[in-house]
């Protein structure tokens, strides 16, 4: 252990270097956390709602890491990204809460990579095409205070390990909400193009919303940020539709959640069990 | 049960200086991600660590680095875990640990906000709060983007010596 630093420690002693990428086995986000399941707890249901939140949450990380090189500015680039990468780490905590609790054991990456579009549980409004920046800023302000009203609720769960998910993500959402609140304000309240797009953005999310309100209490909640987001932006509030049957919590998606697990399932297919 | 508690204390000594893998400036104990080290009665011993945001890619990293040091340092059975909860807050930062980030141009974070229910907080000028320029001390200093090069920090810049710097990011 001659040197300090913590890279050449990390490169000290191992034979192999297959250490650093997907498929290693290196790292489960869960490691060393006590995993038992309390009594009392229904572990179906459990399993169920951590998949459907790792769901919306790897669909949403992988929507916003398509802005990467896109954005209209470095700033939004990093923002972004950072903000997926956020929800990309609670997606890994909960697909490994998942496993252990439906009692497959499968690992983090058996749920994100080899699962059909069927198999998924994230809402619809997760999977749409960015858009414009007003649009992926629109969903991203519905997405990230509907997600926090769950999370808030969440850390009261029987469950410790989702409880303290849930009590490190709700830090992170409120940060995400504020991002996406404040560039909303900006846009709807700034020139007569930035204003019709902002509009437009929250007027394609409409038909997307029944499905978020239906299974859940959030709704209060959402529309409350919604009331206060818009009114400073100056917009007319959209329209919410009332509660509707659930699509992608059924494993019902649109056209366009295919071909984005296929991007992101693409090399771990491709080469299975593969490390390096 | 002395020799336990002497070996306890030398192993505690021994993971606190791993660096953090990001702001290797940093120790872990400095970050406050380090939560406990206990020797067990067989020998073993158990490093508790707490992770800092939810996607941070550096957990991996510091659990081996604390690893590799305890059993450089002859350690036959180490053992490190996570906890989740409490979730780790910028607040445990150590004076020592701020002083540390100050001293390496990075604005270390005041308090930590308090929990999030209720309205957005809209103010769209860009600064909330005064923080002072880690290079002059100026607190002429503005907001340029939230988000930077890891999840925990944010980018400034002065007005005054006109330089740019990072800024932990309480949360």
């Amino acid at each position: 252990m001659s040197d300090d630093h913590v890279y050449l420690t990390l490169a000290e002693g191992h034979e192999d270097d297959t250490r650093w990428a997907y498929g290693t086995g290196f790292e489960d986000p869960l490691y060393g956390v006590d995993t038992a399941v309390p009594d009392g707890v229904d572990r179906e249901g459990l399993a169920a709602l951590c998949l459907a939140l790792g769901d919306d949450a790897l669909v949403s990380a992988q929507r916003l890491a398509e802005w990467t090189t896109r954005a209209p500015e470095l700033e939004e680039e990093v923002a972004l990204a950072n903000i997926g990468l956020d929800l990309l780490g609670q997606a890994r905590l909960l697909y490994a809460r998942c496993g252990q609790v439906d009692g497959t054991g499968r690992s983090e990456d058996v749920y994100a990579y080899f699962r059909a579009p069927d198999d998924f549980r994230n809402v619809a409004l997760a999977e749409l095409p960015n858009g414009d920046f007003a649009f992926t800023i629109a969903r991203l302000l519905i997405l990230a205070s509907w997600r926090l009203a769950h999370f808030e609720r969440l850390t009261a769960s029987p469950d410790p390990v989702l409880a303290a998910i849930a009590a490190k993500g709700v830090k992170e959402l409120t940060y995400h909400r504020q991002y996406a609140a404040e560039w909303v304000v900006r846009l709807g309240d700034g020139t007569e193009e930035s204003r019709r797009r902002m509009r437009a953005g929250l007027d394609g999310l409409v038909p997307y919303l029944g499905e978020l309100f239906d299974a859940h209490d959030a709704k209060t909640d959402v529309l409350a940020v919604l009331r206060q987001v818009t009114e400073a932006a100056d917009l007319p509030l959209p329209e919410v539709p009332s509660c509707q049957g659930g699509l992608g919590r059924d494993g019902a998606h649109t056209e366009h959640l295919a071909p984005l697990l296929a991007e992101l399932q693409s090399v771990a297919r491709a080469h299975p069990g593969a490390t390096w | 049960m002395v020799s336990v508690l002497t070996d306890a204390r030398r192993a505690r000594h021994i993971a606190e200086r791993v660096p953090d893998p990001e702001m290797p400036m940093l120790t872990l104990a400095d970050l406050g991600v380090l939560r406990e080290v206990t020797v067990e009665p067989d020998g073993t011993v158990v490093a508790v660590l707490t992770p800092t945001y939810s996607g941070c890619p550096a957990m991996a990293e510091m659990r081996a680095g604390v690893a590799a040091r305890l059993s450089a340092a002859g350690y036959e059975r180490v053992e490190v875990r996570t906890v989740l909860d409490p979730p780790w807050t910028t607040d445990w930062i150590t004076p020592e640990g701020r002083r540390k980030l100050a001293e390496h141009g990075i604005a270390p974070p005041g308090p930590a906000p308090r929990q999030p229910s209720g309205p957005v907080p809209l103010l769209l000028s860009a600064t909330r709060h005064v923080v002072a320029c880690p290079r002059c001390g100026a607190s002429d200093t503005e907001e340029t983007s939230r988000f930077g090069a890891t999840s925990c920090k944010a980018l400034w810049r002065c007005r005054a010596c006109r330089e740019p710097f990072e800024y932990v990011k309480e949360i």
